[in-house]
């Protein structure tokens, strides 16, 4: 990752109560944006993610994942969200996720999304996901995949990186 | 425009070798840490094939565990270990290569369980190399104010470096 005055923090949310989801807006200007998710389940379930509040068909991802003891790949199409997670994260585990979107404002491609999810008490997991958009990504949607909250003191915070 | 990603402290081991890399009295006015390595030893503890670093977190190994994703060039497999080490090039691996890392960790001062990432790969001109990616977790509830990255067997040789930053959100 780039350092110096280009890495610019955009927002970050401590969650004081329990909430289904944490959205960011308002983030133009940037090149690229990097994303810190550590947040805190209140059952088991996969961190998952969508752009522009999108619920269509529009999403796949491709992934690998250690569960500790075996390294497998799969790949879902035509999904409504990004799941960043496979075996699931339960309340006693503290995950964390890093999300980098390149070029996410651009107005001619679609949008992949780089992650890395890190559970030490389930799974290692290094994926990519697509968004099948052309438009500029304006709002990011983070939550649960079973629809539950995330749980007080869950953290999120978004930096914008600036080519010039 | 806020200088978010600040240098606070780096090493570059010097000719004589060096055991461990510390990086003490880290202040807890940032909210994520990141560390840069290059690293090399100069002893292969694990049959002769490569080096370990080992982490340790406020002067202790203990209650370190991870879960590793791990990729030889020629297989992935998945290990877990009650540990924060990793594999680094060693004497055995092509001279002059330096095994490169990044280690993120977020909400690092806060009062919950510590969990952090490391991508970390070793390269050389053979058969066999490993790149891992670790999900890491430091069970304890205090902040981070030190960080030691140690050779398992030998000494970090010349020219492995560490550099740490300190990283805030606003």
């Amino acid at each position: 990752m780039a350092a110096g005055s280009t890495y610019t923090p955009i927002a970050t949310t401590t969650l004081g109560s329990a909430q289904a989801t944490v959205s960011f807006n308002s983030f133009s200007g940037y090149t690229d944006i990097y994303a810190v998710c550590a947040p805190l389940f209140g059952s088991t379930s996969n961190f998952q993610m969508t752009f522009n509040s999108d619920s269509g068909s529009n999403y796949s991802n491709t992934i690998l994942v250690g569960n500790g003891s075996t390294a497998v790949s799969d790949r879902q199409s035509n999904q409504t969200r990004i799941v960043a997670g496979y075996n699931g994260t339960s309340s006693s585990q503290k995950p964390m996720y890093q999300i980098s979107l390149m070029n996410y404002a651009n107005t001619s491609t679609y949008k992949t999304a780089l992650i890395r999810a890190n559970n030490a008490g389930s799974e290692t997991i290094a994926q990519v996901g697509l968004w099948r958009s052309t438009s500029a990504i304006t709002s990011i949607q983070f939550a649960m995949q079973n629809g539950d909250n995330f749980q007080t003191g869950s953290t999120f915070t978004l930096y914008g990186i600036q080519a010039a | 425009m806020a200088n978010t990603f600040e240098l606070i402290s780096s090493t570059v081991v010097g000719s004589g070798g060096a055991a461990s890399i510390d990086f003490t009295s880290i202040p807890s006015t940032y909210t994520d840490l990141a560390v840069a390595l290059s690293l090399r030893t100069n002893n292969d503890p694990d049959g002769g094939s490569y080096g370990i670093c080992a982490i340790s977190i406020n002067g202790s190994t203990a209650n370190l565990t991870q879960r590793r994703l791990q990729g030889s060039g020629s297989a992935a497999s998945s290990f877990s270990f009650s540990n924060a080490q990793f594999p680094v090039d060693g004497s055995a691996n092509t001279a002059s290569t330096f095994a490169n890392g990044s280690v993120y960790f977020p909400n690092y001062a806060g009062s919950a369980n510590k969990s952090f990432s490391i991508d970390n790969v070793m390269e050389q001109n053979g058969t066999t190399t490993y790149m891992a990616l670790i999900a890491g977790l430091w069970s304890q509830t205090a902040a981070i104010n030190q960080l030691t990255f140690s050779a398992v067997s030998g000494l970090f040789v010349q020219y492995s470096s560490a550099y740490l930053y300190g990283i805030k959100n606003s």
